[in-house]
């Protein structure tokens, strides 16, 4: 029974991860049809500035992992991406171009080993069942959701962003700039990827490759929870996240992905289109 | 018809059809160039390369086409149907892993496989019990990736799950298939999968000979695929396959289930992967999850882009092409291969989305029409 | 004028269709006799393309029945539909680009054919194919890619590969929007034609169109069906010209200006 609770906590820290993550993915494919496989490497990129900036202070790390995650992605937007816009499938795989490049990089700047980030102190211990890292991780997805939230519905800028989701053309002949809300949708989305990555440090080792263990299942929380839907997201996360780390848990490490996938796939005959979804009577 | 589906390895297609009253009757050149280029090819592969290349580097070309083999695959499902598949590496492995079980059950003659004596296993598992029969294992190595496309297509298509979607499942099938084949220790090898073959049906599988042999049978395999594939592709089934493509929902509307066209199309090239990965083990010696996750199975779908999704042959220079540059490069430049790769792909999609083989018909359709012009 | 209870082809009852809770069908009835040319008319948002998604599948209603002869269409999957024999063009029509005009043909016409069967390579031009190429006057570019086609051509290609399909419904939707003249002309003809010997549903726009071809017409407004008739009683109809003629009038003028 003891072992059934512990598990919760990793299941929701790792769901709180994979939310943090999926946001920016289901935003960027959701509004400019971008599927971004080089958003991994803005995890990786916010984990190794939270490593650079240890000494200085985690707080710290914070705002500024998601400062060059988010310089990151408007450059390879601003750059390339933007050529690419409704060709999800090439963005695909020109954004797996970008993430190769980017993880020798990692690799030339810091060196191929794994290198390990010290915790806070403050950071250090928990009550009961429940480790701060991990409160601290939840609580950092839930501010960010709150945040994004307020931003789509109480701002002008995020109103702007809604209505380019929903129709890009009708927003764009409504005078509204297309190019500048891409900008900051992308922005943002790889800012949150940053963030992630600085919360990954607090429960492991941070190596190139850290980005490429994550962003399959994070994927996998924009297919469940269906595109540009923050509700949607909020829930797959959480759910992906429990339902992997219960999976490792009654049966065992190897099998739990397996055991994702058919729940994925047995989900898709329900939902197809994932848990909500826009609608449109447009003839694709 | 298109100059796409035309062109052949060496020869870029001809220039696009303009209007003209009734179907044309081609040249006799035209009509006769795709076999010409075909059999000149095929003697280059299949009496040429034998004899020129040293075991060394023809081992080494029949490895790359066996990735040509499933590159043929790629082509059909992405550059004529447009479902990308992220993970052909699962279909190569299920292959490969069915050909491996029964090399290492017939080399240990009734023992258990080296591997499962030093993971601790005492008996022989139920699941690799059959594989001991060749005529089973051989079955298997296209009956089960077959089958797991077939599964997963209706599952997918059906449900009109597409376009990114499908690719980022299938990916996911890959990175779980991995997971779990270096988990299951035991059972699968772990990370080092299975290799230390000695003996392939009669003959010492690491002697020249043998190499020599495995290499005109993998040639002679390709070249048969292609063409089945190449009928394919002009077929009705094939311009359906186009169609919807271009316009699923249409196609709906002209009383065809897409679903099934798709899961077909998927089906055969997971099929085309098996026989690719059970040729791979006895060329190569082995079989491992390295071989076909999902950084493999992405390279595999590089390589089709890189030589020309829209055209077969493009597929399968791609994959040689890649598989040339990889071995190259890693070995003379280990730190740049993958800024290298990085480099080509981003300039490949940004520059020439269709490839080599698009890149040498635009060039081919400038020369002609400035000599014509001229 | 037709005959309805004796060979009705098309019988459509108490039809609902909700978008998140806009009404955009409202309790449509309507019945379509065997060999008939129907017009169905409307103001924009009036319900005519949901009711024809709903007639090919495209839709689920939320009430109501669609019956074609003797079968339920509601709840059917749209390629199971067309089986059934209901053809349909779209608004904006989408033929096959990357496929030459014949092959787009072709492959609307072999469409019953088992699918092993498609995996020979067609040898050439199958009767109903010609007989489309025929209606359609597409002959002399049969072998050129869809793709360069001009826009009423391509309609005319739509219209061909539905006849190609011998289907005992045909529904057009808005056939000659964005034509020019001599297309309209001639896409009216053609419609004439097809008219002869299949029963036909057209969604149209244009008046003037609709006075030179349409015989029996269908007005709806606001997801219901206003009133049936012909030409002459429609447009003598004070509603009717209220709620459509009135507003198409004013658009005309301010087109004008």
């Amino acid at each position: 029974m003891e072992g059934v609770l512990n598990q919760l906590p990793i299941g929701l820290s790792i769901g709180a991860v994979l939310l943090l993550i999926a946001l920016g993915l289901t935003f960027t494919f959701g509004q400019m049809g971008v599927i971004n496989m080089a958003h991994g490497e803005f995890i990786m990129a916010g984990a190794y500035t939270a490593y650079l900036l240890q000494s200085v202070g985690f707080l710290i790390a914070l705002p500024a992992a998601f400062g060059v995650a988010g310089v990151m992605g408007l450059v390879l937007e601003r750059l390339l991406i933007r050529h690419f816009y409704g060709r999800p499938l090439d963005t695909l795989l020109l954004t797996w171009g970008v993430s190769l490049v980017l993880q020798q990089a990692a690799r030339d700047l810091f060196g191929a080993p794994n290198v390990q980030v010290v915790s806070p102190t403050w950071l250090r211990g928990g009550v009961g069942i429940l480790p701060y890292n991990r409160l601290f991780i939840m609580a950092l997805a839930v501010l960010s959701v709150v945040a994004i939230w307020a931003y789509l519905h109480r701002t002008g800028q995020g109103r702007r962003m809604r209505a380019v989701m929903q129709n890009r053309r009708l927003a764009a002949t409504s005078g509204i700039n297309t190019g500048r809300v891409d900008q900051v949708t992308f922005f943002i989305g790889s800012g949150l990827a940053g963030i992630a990555g600085v919360a990954l440090t607090l429960i492991g080792p941070v190596g190139p490759t850290l980005g490429t263990y994550y962003i399959v299942d994070a994927f996998l929380v924009v297919v469940a929870g269906g595109l540009g839907q923050l509700k949607g997201a909020v829930l797959a996360a959480l759910g992906l996240g429990l339902l992997n780390s219960y999976a490792e848990f009654w049966s065992d490490a190897s099998l739990a992905k397996v055991i994702v996938f058919v729940a994925i796939i047995g989900f898709l005959q329900l939902r197809p289109q994932g848990l909500f979804v826009l609608r449109s009577r447009a003839l694709s | 018809m298109t100059a796409f589906q035309d062109s052949t390895v060496a020869a870029p297609a001809e220039p696009p059809a303009r209007p003209v009253p009734a179907e044309p009757a081609p040249a006799r050149w035209t009509r006769l160039r795709g076999p010409a280029v075909f059999t000149a090819v095929a003697v280059l592969m299949l009496v040429v390369a034998p004899l020129a290349l040293e075991p060394f580097r023809l081992g080494l070309l029949a490895k790359y086409l066996c990735y040509a083999i499933v590159a043929l695959g790629i082509g059909l499902t992405w550059g004529q149907g447009g479902m990308l598949t992220l993970g052909q590496g699962v279909f190569f492995g299920l292959g490969g892993y069915a050909m491996g079980m029964y090399l290492k059950l017939h080399d240990a003659g009734g023992d258990l496989p080296d591997f499962m004596v030093w993971s601790g296993v005492d008996h022989l598992p139920a699941l690799w019990r059959p594989f001991g029969n060749p005529v089973f294992a051989l079955a298997m190595v296209v009956v089960l990736p077959v089958a797991v496309a077939l599964l997963l297509g209706v599952l997918v298509f059906r449900q009109r799950v597409r376009g990114a979607y499908f690719a980022i499942l299938t990916q996911a099938l890959a990175a779980a298939l991995v997971i779990l084949l270096v988990g299951q220790q035991g059972l699968t090898g772990g990370t080092n999968g299975l290799t230390n073959f000695f003996d392939f049906f009669g003959n010492d599988v690491a002697a020249d000979g043998t190499q020599r042999g495995l290499y005109v049978l993998v040639a002679a395999v390709l070249g048969v695929l292609y063409l089945g594939a190449r009928q394919l592709v002009r077929s009705r089934f094939g311009r359906l396959l186009l169609a919807i493509r271009d316009g699923e929902d249409r196609v709906r509307f002209l009383g065809y289930d897409p679903a099934a066209v798709k899961t077909v199309t998927f089906a055969i090239s997971a099929g085309m992967a098996g026989i690719a990965g059970a040729l791979f083990v006895p060329v190569v010696g082995i079989i491992s999850p390295a071989l076909l996750g999902v950084v493999p199975s992405l390279e595999l779908v590089v390589g089709v882009a890189v030589g020309g999704r829209y055209a077969l042959a493009g597929a399968v220079l791609g994959a040689v092409v890649m598989g040339y540059a990889k071995t190259y490069f890693s070995e003379e430049l280990p730190e740049a291969w993958l800024y290298l790769q990085g480099a080509l792909f981003i300039l490949v999609m940004t520059l020439a989305p269709k490839g080599l083989t698009g890149l040498a018909v635009t060039l081919w359709r400038s020369v002609t029409r400035r000599r014509a012009a001229a | 004028m037709t005959d309805e209870s004796e060979d009705v082809l098309l019988a459509v009852t108490g039809l609902e269709v909700a978008f998140d809770g806009f009404k955009a069908l409202d309790g449509v009835d309507l019945s379509v006799g065997r060999g008939e040319l129907r017009f169905l008319i409307g103001p924009n948002g009036a319900g005519k393309t949901t009711l024809i998604d709903v007639v090919t599948g495209l839709t689920r209603p939320t009430g109501g029945s669609v019956r074609f002869g003797d079968e339920e269409l509601v709840g059917r999957r749209e390629h199971e539909i067309v089986r059934l024999g209901v053809g349909r063009t779209f608004q904006t029509s989408v033929v096959f680009e990357e496929l030459t005009v014949l092959e787009n043909l072709d492959l609307a016409a072999s469409f019953r054919r088992p699918l092993w069967s498609l995996l020979r390579r067609r040898r050439g031009v199958s009767e109903a194919v010609e007989r489309a190429l025929e209606t359609t006057g597409l002959q002399s570019l049969a072998s050129s890619r869809a793709g360069v086609l001009s826009h009423g051509q391509r309609q005319w290609l739509e219209i061909g590969m539905l006849i190609a399909q011998e289907p005992r419904l045909l529904l057009l939707d808005e056939p000659v929007a964005g034509m020019a003249q001599d297309e309209r002309a001639r896409t009216g003809e053609l419609l004439t034609q097809v008219a002869r010997d299949h029963t036909v549903i057209v969604v149209e726009h244009d008046m003037d169109f609709l006075r030179r071809y349409a015989s029996m017409v269908t007005v709806l407004h606001e997801g219901r069906v206003l009133m049936e008739g012909s030409v002459e009683q429609v447009r003598a109809d004070p509603r009717v010209q209220e709620i459509y003629l009135g507003r198409a009038r004013e658009e005309a003028e301010d087109a004008v200006r």
